[in-house]
């Protein structure tokens, strides 16, 4: 499997020529104890399962006895009833270099089972922690909704502060009627690199709705595709990412439609700062049998410096007629109309653009799938404000006394 | 001078991109008074709105606006607010993902105050200011002015200038896109203002039904960038029967100059204050 270059369109604009895979070793294994988790999980409430993942390895999973007595697995695909089954149920080959890693070198994948008819109350949260310096980390979630079957997954991805190289991939398939809210939180250190996989197959009648915020790392690119593979599946993307410093967050998205009937929207917002960057590039494919799709994509940018930077690159690929499809793109500073409008109320510049970014991921963080998700995206941007506000006091300190 | 309450504009001159639209605006609003000012299109009236509150992409070339003797030009647009100015847009801004409590607590917060420190007495000011003009009290929660008509719009604008309580208004068009009755309970409210809290207001209108509510103590005729004549209400009425024509010739107006197009002796010199006197007057 070669290694992928930017003259690839789906590696366009990113850094993979920078990525020095020397510099990263597999680790041969990963003991149970001393396992801290670092988050704080009582926002969820009840939880069906809990599940760690460190360094790739499980090294914690625990259900509910509800969540068991309903027909919930969520463990070492070894265990799970008819887990072979799951192994490439929703990608058949990996789609490049890193997925092809994550199968060699990643220990035993984590699988979520929510057997037909079950529907779960509460969600199943997968923490996924790399803590190893200079490891190669390759976690592999597999995730299977049944028919008439709904679930929330939460994935939470975080590190220490080390240098490290994630590749996590998911493989996700939602049965006939049945209904996954997905989320993923990254929130990794500022020295990891991610390059992450993530696939959805919805069958008829199926719903998918996946969220993800982008919040750490020095370079993290996710792909996501999202297969609508019988009559009527729908899935919904969304997405919120937000770059400080030299971080470069990197979304590539498919939205296939390979039946008819199929509908998708697409919702990625960012904010930039500092001197980040981020890329999207989308696709929306209909195929020639997907007759009577709508589709829809929309990603925003907002540039909150001169030196931040954004790429967007919309796509269509149509195959057949009657259908809906529609995209838009924009990467742009703070609405400069919005801002003199909370400004002329009597509210201070920085404010002002604080009320503004909230409101823009507002949409997007009402998207995501369960309270303590939002929650989590609501605080992690109070953060980077209270981070860009301190910066911005600093600047109008020093100019008001230069002008006294 | 700092003990004087008024709002006042002196020899104001004011140019949006390359074209000059203001060649010396001369006002004055004092505390409780209605001054109307109106005009045809294209005369400057939103400029002087602009201008006041200081909207990027409008630039003052000349002249001075006081408030109660503090320097308005020198202040960023939110301290101009905060110093007590209040401009009604003529076009209310869509702000999605941001309600108007919001807004309202920011823009009321004193330095070193807690964000959310006082939301409640916010939240009840905006109750009561909205039954007051008859606007449901769901759009308080709501994403600001998103999916709003028109005329919600303006209630809207209404309503964050009871709130405010700030000391003087400018209301650019407040009565467009308003059917009758909320044009009878913007213009009320309005007028209550001036009579309970001295609020002084400088209403820029198209039309003298704002004014029937609304009673003017003067009445400002804008055109081609001046304040071209000015009167009492009666003024407002005979420009409603018989148009801008009659009025600016009496006054020696250069009626018809069209907006946004610079003056010959104007053109090319940006030293600013008011007319260059060095230009060729045949150019």
């Amino acid at each position: 499997m070669a290694r992928p270059d930017t003259d690839e369109e789906v590696w366009r604009y990113s850094r993979i020529g920078e990525l020095d895979l020397d510099r990263y070793a597999p680790l041969k294994r990963q003991r149970a104890t001393q396992t801290v988790v670092q988050r704080d999980l009582s926002a969820f409430g009840e939880m069906s399962a809990v599940v760690v993942i460190r360094n790739g390895w499980i090294v914690e999973a625990t259900a509910s006895s509800d969540a068991v007595d309903a027909g919930l697995y969520a463990g070492p695909v070894g265990d799970a009833p008819d887990g072979e089954s799951l192994l490439g149920a929703a990608v058949d080959v990996p789609v490049d270099l890193f997925g092809h890693l994550n199968r060699a070198f990643g220990p035993e994948p984590l699988a979520v089972v929510v057997p037909d008819g079950v529907r779960l109350g509460a969600p199943v949260v997968v923490v996924v922690l790399t803590d190893g310096d200079g490891a190669a980390v390759f976690p592999r979630v597999l995730v299977r909704v049944g028919a008439d079957a709904s679930a929330d997954v939460v994935e939470l991805h975080t590190s220490t502060k080390v240098d490290a190289l994630v590749a996590p991939v998911l493989e996700a398939t939602v049965g006939r009627d049945g209904h996954l809210r997905h989320a993923l939180v990254q929130e990794l250190g500022p020295r990891v690199w991610q390059l992450g996989h993530q696939a959805f197959q919805v069958e008829k009648s199926g719903r998918l709705e996946a969220f993800a915020a982008g919040l750490g790392g020095d370079y993290a690119r996710t792909r996501t595709d999202c297969r609508l593979v019988g009559r009527g599946a729908d899935g919904r993307l969304a997405a919120a990412y937000y770059g400080e410093d030299d971080q470069t967050l990197d979304f590539r998205t498919f939205q296939d439609h390979a039946a008819p009937d199929t509908t998708s929207t697409l919702l990625f917002k960012g904010a930039l700062d500092g001197e980040s960057r981020s890329v999207y590039t989308g696709l929306i494919r209909v195929r020639p049998e997907a007759v009577r799709t709508v589709a829809h994509q929309t990603n925003r940018n907002v540039k909150l410096s001169s030196d931040a930077w954004a790429e967007s690159v919309p796509n269509l690929e149509i195959e057949t007629d009657d259908v809906v499809c529609s995209h838009a793109s924009t990467v742009s500073p703070v609405d400069e109309d919005q801002r003199f409008f909370l400004e002329s109320r009597g509210v201070p510049t920085v404010a002002a653009e604080r009320l503004l970014l909230e409101g823009f991921f507002e949409d997007v963080a009402a998207a995501s799938p369960h309270p303590a998700v939002a929650a989590m995206l609501r605080d992690a941007l109070a953060d980077r404000l209270d981070r860009r506000d301190a910066l911005a006091d600093g600047a109008s300190g020093s100019a008001g006394e230069g002008a006294a | 001078m700092g003990d004087e309450r008024v709002l006042r504009i002196e020899g104001l001159c004011a140019r949006v991109g390359e074209a000059e639209i203001l060649h010396g605006v001369d006002l004055e609003v004092r505390p409780g008074e209605v001054h109307a000012v109106m005009g045809p299109n294209g005369s400057g009236k939103s400029t002087l709105s602009h201008v006041l509150m200081g909207r990027p992409g409008y630039e003052v070339t000349g002249g001075s606006v006081t408030l109660d003797g503090v320097d308005l030009l020198a202040l960023p647009t939110w301290q101009r607010a905060r110093a007590g100015l209040f401009l009604a847009l003529q076009h209310p801004t869509e702000v999605p993902g941001v309600s108007l409590e919001s807004v309202v607590a920011e823009a009321t917060r004193q330095s070193g105050e807690e964000p959310g420190e006082s939301t409640h007495d916010v939240h009840d000011v905006l109750v009561r200011e909205a039954s007051r003009i008859g606007f449901d009290k769901r759009f308080l929660a709501r994403p600001l002015n998103v999916d709003l008509s028109g005329g919600e719009k303006k209630r809207n604008e209404t309503l964050m200038l009871g709130a405010l309580g700030r000391s003087y208004a400018v209301l650019d068009e407040i009565d467009s896109g308003l059917d009758v009755d909320a044009l009878a309970a913007v213009s009320r409210r309005i007028q209550e203002a001036t009579d309970e809290d001295g609020l002084g207001v400088l209403a820029i209108t198209h039309f003298s039904r704002l004014l029937d509510v609304l009673e003017p103590d003067r009445v400002h005729v804008l055109a081609a960038g001046r304040i071209q004549a000015v009167g009492g209400p009666e003024l407002a009425e005979r420009l409603e029967a018989e148009g801008y024509a009659g009025v600016l010739a009496e006054a020696g107006a250069s009626v018809g100059l069209p907006a946004g197009v610079t003056h010959p002796g104007d053109d090319g010199h940006d030293a600013g204050f008011g007319e260059d006197p060095f230009a060729d007057p045949l150019a």
